[in-house]
């Protein structure tokens, strides 16, 4: 059996107001080093995680919404968002940090992470995954 | 590739179960735990959701945790299976995998 | 088959450690391994030999040590997370100049690597939290 699994990280909550959104994003980095292939939902609260403009400096919480934008360097590439999520929420990509990355199979382009799906094409992506892990 | 959710939410206080419903591929199963068994129980907000649900997914809830807060069986919706712990350990083996709606 | 274990929340705001205590005394008995069972989040708080509940509530870190050693399982809390939640064995008490430490027995800190090697080795991983 390959050692390489299908690793699925699925972000459900706001971040600030419960630390689970910081310490996922910390587990998916160390993911990174393990060569597995990693995908990234935000659903339901979960999109408030990369929504764009976080300013923590009143709180004295660290904000950690630019190291998503790290992802892309640590081969993290696939980022779905649930499109019913973001609406239900009255959010557009717009409203999202632009995540990106650079192919390297196709001359370092520099393309989208971000992926907005709706419900019915993330029921199939989750369906492929290998290894949940919820937050 | 059948997947095991698990929920333990319940559903008058968070939207877990609903999201579970609308995101879980059809012939999977979802088992309802700790708080979650409420949404199990018929006669409530949430139980023409869960009968929907059910054209398309198996539903089981844990018995302990029904016993603990003190939930009748016969308050239960019709073809929702009660397992024990040994069911839940029987439900995760019998699926690819298991998702937790947190 | 092989189980991974996931638990985000502490042993008593949360049924989650107690859920995850039957799941994995369960599996056990139905012949099944259990590979690691990991502390995330508030879950580090499984790992203190300091808590003492009354006397009329189980003592779940003690479940957690004994089902251990009856069992060989190992036991990881996370190293990141539990620096942030005061939980040290004997070498982060050094590191970190504490005056003491509180690690439960068959208890271990380690890195999250531990966690994502738990997703690669086991056939199930099954997370439990809030």
């Amino acid at each position: 059996m390959s050692d390489t699994k299908k690793f699925l990280f699925v972000n459900r909550k706001a971040p600030y107001g419960t630390i689970y959104a910081w310490e996922s994003l910390e587990v998916i980095l160390i993911s990174a080093a393990f060569e597995q292939d990693v995908s990234l939902v935000f659903v339901d609260d979960g999109v408030f995680q990369i929504a764009k403009g976080q300013d923590t400096s009143d709180l004295g919480i660290k904000n950690f919404s630019p190291t998503y934008n790290a992802l892309g360097d640590y081969d993290i590439n696939k980022i779905y968002i649930e499109k019913e999520s973001l609406e239900a929420r009255g959010l557009t990509v717009d409203d999202l940090l632009k995540l990106t990355y650079e192919d390297e199979d196709d001359d370092w382009a520099e393309k989208d992470s971000i992926h907005v799906v709706s419900s019915a094409e993330l029921v199939e992506i989750m369906d492929q995954q290998d290894v949940v892990l919820s937050f | 590739m059948p997947m095991l959710h698990t929920v333990n939410k319940s559903p008058f206080e968070r939207g877990a179960l609903e999201s579970c419903v609308r995101l879980a591929i059809k012939g999977s199963s979802v088992l309802l735990i700790e708080d979650g068994i409420y949404g199990a129980t018929k006669g409530t907000t949430a139980s023409d959701m869960v009968e929907n649900a059910m054209k398309d997914l198996d539903f089981y809830v844990l018995g302990s945790d029904l016993k603990a807060r003190g939930v009748d069986e016969g308050r239960l919706i019709d073809g929702i299976t009660v397992v024990d712990y040994s069911g839940f350990v029987k439900l995760a083996v019998d699926n690819d995998k298991v998702q937790a709606w947190l | 088959m092989k189980f991974g274990i996931q638990i985000n929340e502490g042993p008593y705001t949360h049924e989650a450690s107690t859920t995850a205590l039957n799941f994995v005394s369960a599996a056990i008995e139905a012949g099944h391994e259990i590979f690691r069972v990991f502390f995330y989040h508030d879950g580090v708080n499984n790992g203190t030999r300091y808590t003492t509940p009354p006397q009329d509530d189980r003592n779940i870190v003690n479940a957690w040590s004994e089902l251990a050693e009856k069992h060989d399982i190992d036991l990881v809390v996370c190293v990141a997370a539990a620096q942030r939640r005061g939980i040290v064995d004997e070498g982060e008490q050094e590191r970190n100049g504490k005056d003491g430490n509180n690690i439960a027995p068959g208890f271990r800190i380690s890195g999250l690597g531990q966690l994502i090697e738990a997703g690669i080795q086991s056939d199930r991983l099954v997370v439990f939290g809030d």
